[in-house]
């Protein structure tokens, strides 16, 4: 954008959301931030998950994807001056995963959590609290929105994370976020994730016709969603 | 297996010992004296055959006590038999229980080929002597048995090799063998499956320590090498190379076209070449082309010849079914692939049809030897250029092929992949000491010069992951207890089985007819990716409809009569060899081509006219304007991938200079960039160390590591493959090893498994030596033909498919643009 730069001009690497009255970015991390609330949104954090893969199958994947992902998170945190965090499910990979995370990351974690209002919704993955703070909720509030972990098909207005959708751009597959006039679903925010491509029968069951896929990547970039 | 011929008629043998190598050699004669006996009910029955031996088949048999023999031999010289003979002679007609010979070649077709044929002197002799043959292919009650009640002889495969050394009773199953058999040596030594076969047989000589060992081969550039890959004291015999092939150029009405591959211009002349022999094999270099060509050569076959394909990507039973026909006689040509380089023996073959240049004298060589499989009789075969610049290829190829020239490249030292791999199978056999270990493996030729510490860093990943953090304390996959390494958690052990073995499928999706279910073949999955449905493109020969993807099936209708609007699946990509290039380039020398077909002769002459032709003391490059945009060609002959890899270099310094450049293209001979200015002064591009130092920053980003690395990362058990069967749908599908290269990448740079995966990267897909090789033959010295417009060398190159964009700023842009222009479409924007 040699344009832009010329003219001193910043282009938002976001893509800026209108939803129910409320702007929202869509920031090509993965997170969500409304700005009217100082809040950031993330789903399928999944840390632990090397540890966990590590225990049950004897594979020894690089044990850094927590570390990758919280400083994801970090910079997130720090670029948005979020004052509200909503993690929604799936945080840790399983429930004994935060008890197994290096002692460095649950520090790093607790101090991304201090001075912040921080829910943890209930995933599949990790159902049930665990010993690390911040309010523990099956879903969240917030006029106008609701968060979950699961989109329910009847619902409007509501924030989920679960499927980790993904789509192709340009010969390349990304996370993305993926949005129609009821429903908003995130990527997963996760360093070590999988993904389901949006032209998947869960997917486009789920989401109207004219949804739009917001691709993650070096700029955040909207197309309509492929199906 | 046309094995043994009538003595009388052919001409007297000769052992040839051709080579210069600091191997013992044999003497032309004076061991067959002492030579061993065959078992007197087996002489009878080639005397009542009216057989006898061939002199290496004597000479096997006279040399059966030596600890390792690499015989060469040409294909239909009765090789396999001669590797067999000690094993007869030593058993007897009635032998004890036990494995004795362990036969293994990289192909099952072979071992159930070898089975047939070895049984019938058997049979015919009334030998009591088991042969069985043990494959992925073999039934489970079948692989049970033989491991309780392993046969004489065993014919298997490196993997399932490996297979079997990983069980515990590995020591009982392999108890007493006496000798081991590799067929078609040359090929295992290609590829990484011979460094894995060498360690094993490591092991059994461990177990074993009178093992012997035979290596069997047709083509063999450096004897001295392959021998030194078979064992630390190898033999070699050489047997008369028979007479030289019967080899020409196809000559067709139509010139080839100036660009692209497949050669359907020359379908006519084929056609024609077919109803005039019995048997046509007709190889191809990928299996797009292969499927390409034998659609239209179907649609041209007006007088109904019996004509089938052959590749790896169709189902077995497909091949299966052409394999039968074949061997039965009903065929009268097969349109193949490197799936028939190598294989079972069809006697009536009696012309091979090479379509495209050879790119390789050593496999030409071998494919040419598919024809006649008879001793002493000429093989036939013609090479059909795809293209004008394939021409000259082919005729460097045949000028190679009569001066008995054979490339190849130096084996590296063996891939610590596959010792990570070999070790966690070693864990999987029972505890073992690490000392022991190291002392085994470095008597395994690849692994001679490999030090305790790169044995230790192996070890270590594979124990623990290797990770600069060793988070994983509790999860070791290997610990030692009382000195030894053992699995910490056996059940392991059934996981790292089914990840044995070192060829790494490209990820392939099934292709079935919808309603019928009949599985028509495979592609590729990034091909299947491009398809949306109502796409049309070839598989089996037969024009099908993409209808979608069903449970990572594609499922296809029937689409007789339309064009295939999509062609192709991407196939191996084989680099043109240092020794073609070099002919190729002492061709251009010449000052007429009277052997050159008059369009090429002339092509080249035009080209002397207006610029000139590449030499090889000099780097040319030729820059003109074209169509808008400035053009550079670099005629570096360096291969595909290594002029590929040029392209990238190049490019990024031109991107520095503020050249502009948008995108190039690279094949076997050259690369053509173009941009928005033109180069002025090229020395700084070509600079050594200004190219390394881009490609260290720029290979770390780079899609070829990343699939190299999810190659060595599966090898070397980082990984598990995905089995077509149990591969895992939707979203908790295994996420990329693209991820885990980045991450590995950025907090532990030095990991183990990231040197490997640039050793292996810099000698494979970006061959880097082969720039360096490039840039020591020009010694700076550099023509820049600055030109009016396009040369008649160059012009091929603007046809070329597979161009590829300079990544930067601009691609961000272009996606911007066309997301803009997808949501415009839609209304949206």
């Amino acid at each position: 954008m040699p344009q832009a730069r010329r003219w001193g001009i910043q282009h938002p690497m976001h893509h800026a959301l209108f939803f129910h009255g409320e702007t929202l970015h869509l920031m090509p991390s993965g997170a969500l931030f409304w700005p009217a609330r100082k809040l950031l949104t993330v789903s399928d954090l999944h840390l632990g998950k090397s540890e966990r893969l590590a225990r049950r199958g004897g594979t020894l994947l690089p044990p850094y994807e927590t570390q990758a992902t919280l400083e994801k998170l970090d910079r997130d945190l720090e670029a948005t001056g979020a004052e509200t965090v909503i993690c929604l499910g799936d945080s840790f990979d399983d429930l004994a995963a935060f008890d197994r995370i290096e002692d460095s990351a649950r520090l790093w974690l607790a101090r991304l959590m201090a001075g912040r209002d921080w829910t943890w919704i209930t995933g599949n993955h990790d159902p049930g609290p665990i010993e690390i703070g911040g309010t523990h909720r099956a879903e969240v509030h917030l006029a106008p929105f609701t968060f979950r972990h699961i989109a329910k098909p009847q619902e409007t207005a509501e924030i989920s994370g679960h499927y980790h959708p993904k789509a192709r751009l340009a010969g390349q597959s990304k996370p993305c976020f993926l949005a129609d006039r009821n429903r908003l679903i995130l990527p997963a925010y996760g360093v070590y994730t999988g993904g389901l491509r949006s032209h998947d029968a869960t997917l486009t069951a789920l989401m109207d016709r004219d949804a739009l896929a917001i691709l993650t990547g070096p700029r955040a970039l909207a197309i309509p969603m492929p199906r | 297996m046309e094995i043994l011929r009538q003595g009388k008629g052919a001409p007297p043998g000769r052992i040839v010992a051709r080579s210069r190598v600091p191997v013992s050699l044999i003497a032309a004669s004076g061991y067959l004296g002492r030579m061993m006996t065959l078992p007197p009910a087996l002489s009878r029955w080639f005397a009542a055959k009216g057989w006898t031996l061939h002199p290496h088949q004597q000479e096997m048999l006279a040399r059966a006590a030596d600890p390792a023999t690499l015989l060469i031999a040409p294909t239909g010289g009765g090789k396999t038999l001669a590797g067999f003979l000690p094993t007869l002679a030593e058993l007897g007609e009635t032998p004890p229980a036990g494995l004795h010979t362990l036969y293994v070649s990289p192909l099952k077709a072979l071992t159930a080929d070898i089975r047939r044929n070895l049984g019938t002197p058997i049979d015919g002799a009334g030998l009591k002597i088991r042969v069985e043959d043990r494959t992925g292919d073999t039934s489970y009650t079948q692989r049970r048995r033989q491991r309780a009640d392993p046969p004489h002889i065993l014919l298997t495969t490196p993997e399932s090799l490996a297979l079997l050394l990983s069980y515990e009773d590995a020591p009982r199953i392999f108890q007493g063998l006496q000798r081991v058999v590799i067929d078609e040596i040359h090929a295992l030594a290609e590829s990484k499956r011979g460094d894995q076969l060498v360690l094993q047989i490591a092991r059994l000589q461990s177990l074993n320590p009178g093992l012997r060992r035979i290596g069997l081969s047709a083509t063999v550039e450096n004897p001295a090498a392959l021998a030194r890959f078979l064992a630390p004291r190898t033999t070699i015999l050489a047997a008369d190379p028979g007479p030289d092939p019967d080899i020409s150029m196809l000559e067709t009405d139509e010139a080839p076209p100036w660009s692209g591959g497949g050669g359907r211009y020359a379908i006519p002349a084929i056609l024609n070449q077919i109803a005039r022999h019995r048997t046509t094999l007709i190889f191809h270099n990928t299996r797009a082309q292969a499927e390409l060509f034998f659609h239209d050569l179907w649609l041209a076959n007006t007088e109904d010849l019996p004509i089938g394909i052959h590749h790896g990507s169709l189902s077995r039973e497909q091949r299966e079914r052409v394999e039968q026909a074949m061997t039965a006689g009903a065929l009268r040509a097969v349109v193949c692939t490197g799936s028939l380089d190598l294989g079972i023996d069809w006697g009536d073959v009696d012309l091979v049809i090479q379509v495209g240049a050879p790119r390789n004298v050593k496999r030409l060589v071998q494919r040419i030897g598919r024809a006649n499989h008879r001793y002493n009789a000429p093989s036939k075969a013609l090479l059909v250029p795809a293209n004008r610049f394939e021409v000259v290829e082919c005729q460097a190829a045949l000028d190679a092929v009569r001066a008995h020239a054979l490339d190849g490249e130096p084996r590296g030292p063996g891939p610590r992949d596959v010792l990570c791999q070999h070790i966690l199978a070693t864990a999987c056999a029972g505890p073992f000491d690490a000392d022991a270990l190291y002392a085994e493996v470095t008597t395994a030729g690849p692994y001679a010069h490999l030090s305790r510490a790169d044995f230790d860093a192996c070890l270590d990943f594979v124990a623990t992951g290797g990770y600069a953090l060793k988070a994983y304390d509790r999860w070791q996959r290997l610990k030692k207890t009382g000195g030894k390494w053992h699995l910490r958690d056996p059940r392991a052990a059934t996981l790292i089985r089914q990840n044995l073995g070192t060829i790494i499928d490209i990820e392939t999706l099934k292709v079935r007819l919808r309603n019928h279910g009949t599985p028509l073949g495979e592609v590729e999955e990034s091909f299947a990716a491009t398809l949306t449905p109502g796409d049309t493109f070839l598989i089996g020969g037969q024009i099908v409809r993409y209808e979608g993807l069903r449970e990572m099936t594609v499922e296809v209708s029937r689409s007789p009569g339309r064009d295939p609007k999509v062609a192709v699946f991407n196939g191996t990509k084989f680099a043109t060899s240092t020794l073609l290039a070099d002919r190729i380039l002492d061709i251009f020398q010449r000052d007429s081509w009277p052997d050159l077909p008059a369009h090429t002769s002339w092509w080249l002459a035009k080209q002397r006219e207006v610029s000139r032709l590449p030499d090889p003391h000099s780097l040319l490059l030729e820059s003109f304007p074209h169509d808008g945009r400035e053009h550079l060609v670099i005629y570096g002959f360096a291969g595909r991938n290594a002029q590929q890899t040029l392209g990238l270099l190049v490019t990024k310094q031109m991107e520095q200079q503020g050249l502009g450049p948008l995108g190039f293209v690279a094949t076997d001979y050259a690369t053509l960039i173009w941009g928005l200015d033109p180069v002025t002064d090229p020395a700084p591009l070509f600079d050594l160390a200004t190219l390394r130092n881009g490609l260290d920053t720029w290979l770390a980003g780079n899609a070829v590591m990343k699939r190299t690395f999810r190659s060595t990362a599966i090898i070397a058990g980082l990984i598990e493959r995905s089995h077509q069967g149990r591969r895992k749908t939707g979203r908790q599908a295994t996420f990329s090893t693209d991820i885990l290269y980045d991450t590995l990448r950025r907090y532990d740079p030095d990991h183990l498994l990231l040197q490997i995966t640039r050793e292996e990267a810099l000698r494979g897909l970006i061959d880097f030596s082969r720039i360096e090789a490039m840039l020591a033959r020009i010694q700076g010295r550099i023509d820049l033909r600055r030109l009016s417009r396009v040369t008649p060398l160059a012009a091929p190159l603007f046809f070329e498919p597979g161009r590829i964009p300079v990544h930067g700023e601009g691609r961000d842009r272009l996606a911007s643009a066309q997301a803009q222009a997808l949501m415009e479409a839609a209304g949206l924007a």
